[in-house]
């Protein structure tokens, strides 16, 4: 087990290390970021001490290393759209709204996913099970942002239920503000999981040990929830590691159609602004956060499944 | 004269029962679907649009926000009403499918070909070949389209080109695995071994041995992803950092509905070409589905 730790570990921190220099080239390649940031008028020595500033006139290799240097000390530059603010203060701000509805969103598309999955499984070919197909298919087929834009539609302009944007103000407010982008967000995972949970479930009931304790004679519930469930559990536990990456994406085009501010709309509106430095360091910073959690998502299947840490 | 029935049991009266029983093994709503929405629109866009529609890049400011013919102020010239700037939804909707298909297309040939040949060198090869390529398929795992998207228009600027880079970049990885996966399992068989005392040359045995091999695969695998890129080329789109405008593409045309319907007018805009989409991308999944229980039924849980 620890030697698997430290083997994954290791990865991780190449891949960081990847992630970074490949940022770092994109954003040298994009240009001179003093062509952006001068007026057109401004003269040769005014590049040079732009240039100096940034750092640009050194060796490429020595700029690598500050700009390494900067993100690990969590100074990642000055944002060209709101002056005065760095893109890490930004995103800081920004982050815990983000938390917020991605959290809520998985944590619901779990708890239902699993349960409803299995629900499908048990009952197979029943009318629960037709519901719960058809439920999985159209969640998966549906763009999510045209769901945001039609739940508005219905819910928030039609019949008045909820706010078409924003964040509102205190717990109650917050929470109302919520809602729509929640489902709306986590809507693709909950159908996703619960396909994958039905099909993981149907292979354990069809298990040798599941048919021997039914000659047994164990009672059918005891079979469901403890023969079945802790094996069916390893697949929709690495799919919700995969799925976290699909709540990034979904994330930004979400809190765009909500205009909820989170990191996803701080990143849309640099790109308008043609605010690189906000856009690459939201990159950083998401993907810095998808490597730490896909580790740990690695470490948690290793200990819940010794075939994997003991190879 | 006594003849044996040797068909199926055939209850109630015949024939078409019996027509509908071997229909029901194919997936025919969805070829239907795929065929109506999808390939007709795409092939003959611009014909079907000169005959009967107004041209999807041509705005008549004097008919903006037009609802579909069905409701009150509706005409038959834009059946499926206007936006605010006087654009023909059906219009527009019969040649967004033009573009999904072209993105589509484009798109899973490159990434699917720079995965595959990823694959079969990191499969084959194994070694460090295997560790660089492995490693860059975490390094891309970790940095998600859209703010790969993000940072690619930052570099190349928005347009046709960087979404069909950005969807291949998404793309190759998925092949990439899975090939070596395969070659993983096959380059061990007596077939390869046998070809190799032969003296078949390493670009020999890989073109010819363990390429056919991982064909069906590569099917499938492709069919399953179309739904999937078309969702994401509308998902950039919609946020404005895939394809440009004023192409007609069916993101674009949900997003440019959104802040109308917040207003309380001109769902349409937004509904019909994100129908398009849904319908689309679920038939196009069960096409998958259906191909992959017929071709390759151990992806199962790709």
């Amino acid at each position: 087990m620890q030697r698997y730790i430290i083997i994954r570990g290791f990865h991780a921190i190449l891949t960081l290390f990847a992630i970074s220099l490949i940022i770092f080239a994109l954003t040298r390649a994009s240009g001179n970021p003093a062509d952006v940031l001068l007026p057109e008028e401004a003269t040769v020595e005014d590049f040079e001490r732009l240039r100096a500033y940034w750092g640009l006139d050194r060796p490429l290799h020595v700029q690598y290393a500050v700009y390494l240097g900067n993100i690990f000390t969590g100074n990642l530059g000055e944002s060209i759209k709101w002056p005065g603010k760095s893109a890490g203060e930004l995103i800081l701000q920004r982050l815990p709204a983000t938390a917020k509805l991605t959290i809520v969103a998985f944590t619901v598309s779990v708890l239902l996913a699993v349960p409803l999955g299995i629900l499908s499984a048990v009952k197979k070919d029943s009318l629960w099970d037709a519901g719960g197909k058809l439920f999985a298919l159209l969640g998966q087929a549906v763009p999510n942002f045209w769901l945001a834009i039609m739940m508005i539609w219905i819910f928030a302009v039609d019949w008045n239920l909820f706010p078409t944007s924003g964040k509102g103000e205190g717990t109650l407010d917050g929470i109302h503000h919520l809602i729509l982008p929640a489902i709306a967000l986590g809507a693709f995972g909950l159908a996703a999981g619960m396909r994958l949970s039905r099909s993981a479930m149907l292979d354990v009931l069809d298990s040798e040990y599941v048919k021997l304790a039914r000659i047994k004679g164990v009672p059918e519930w005891k079979i469901i929830w403890k023969h079945c469930l802790r094996n069916a559990a390893l697949v929709p536990i690495t799919y919700f590691g995969i799925q976290f990456a699909g709540l990034i994406t979904g994330s930004v085009i979400t809190e765009t159609v909500f205009a909820y501010p989170g990191v996803g709309l701080l990143a849309i509106e640099a790109i308008r602004a043609r605010d690189f430095q906000v856009v690459q360091s939201v990159v950083v910073v998401f993907a810095f956060i998808y490597v730490f959690v896909s580790l740990l998502v690695d470490i948690l299947y290793a200990y819940l499944d010794p075939r994997i840490r003991l190879t | 004269m006594a003849s044996i029935e040797l068909s199926s049991p055939t209850y109630g009266t015949g024939r078409f029962i019996r027509t509908w029983e071997t229909a029901r093994r194919y997936p025919l709503v969805p070829l239907a679907i795929l065929i109506f929405v999808l390939a007709i629109p795409g092939i003959f866009a611009t014909q079907i649009t000169d005959t009967w529609l107004q041209d999807p890049l041509e705005g008549r400011l004097t008919e903006r926000l037009t609802p579909p013919v069905w409701q009150e102020g509706g005409t038959w010239q834009h059946p499926l009403g206007t936006d605010k700037v006087g654009y023909d939804i059906a219009s527009r909707v019969i040649h967004g499918a033009r573009v999904s298909l072209i993105v589509a297309g484009l798109s899973i040939l490159s990434g699917g070909f720079v995965g595959t040949v990823l694959g079969l060198i990191a499969g084959y090869f194994g070694g460090w070949w295997d560790h660089i390529i492995m490693r860059l398929v975490d390094i891309k795992l970790s940095i998600q389209s859209v703010l790969l998207a993000l940072v690619l228009v930052g570099v190349m600027g928005p347009g046709f080109h960087t979404v069909i880079i950005v969807i291949a970049l998404v793309l190759w990885v998925r092949y990439a695995r899975l090939v070596r996966g395969e070659t993983l399992a096959l380059k061990n068989q007596d077939f390869i071994a046998k070809a190799r005392v032969a003296g078949a040359s390493n670009f020999r045995i890989i073109s010819r041995h363990l390429f056919p091999n991982v064909v069906n695969t590569l099917i499938v695998l492709a069919t399953l992803e179309v739904g999937q890129v078309i969702l994401l080329e509308a998902g950039l789109s919609f946020l404005g950092v895939g394809i440009p405008r004023p192409t007609p593409a069916w993101g674009l045309m949900v997003a440019d509905g959104r802040n109308l319907i917040a207003a309380g007018n001109g769902w349409w805009i937004s509904l019909f070409p994100g129908m398009a989409i849904l319908l689309t991308v679920l038939s196009m999944n069960l096409l998958g589905d259906w191909l992959r229980d017929k071709l390759d039924p151990k992806l199962r849980n790709v």
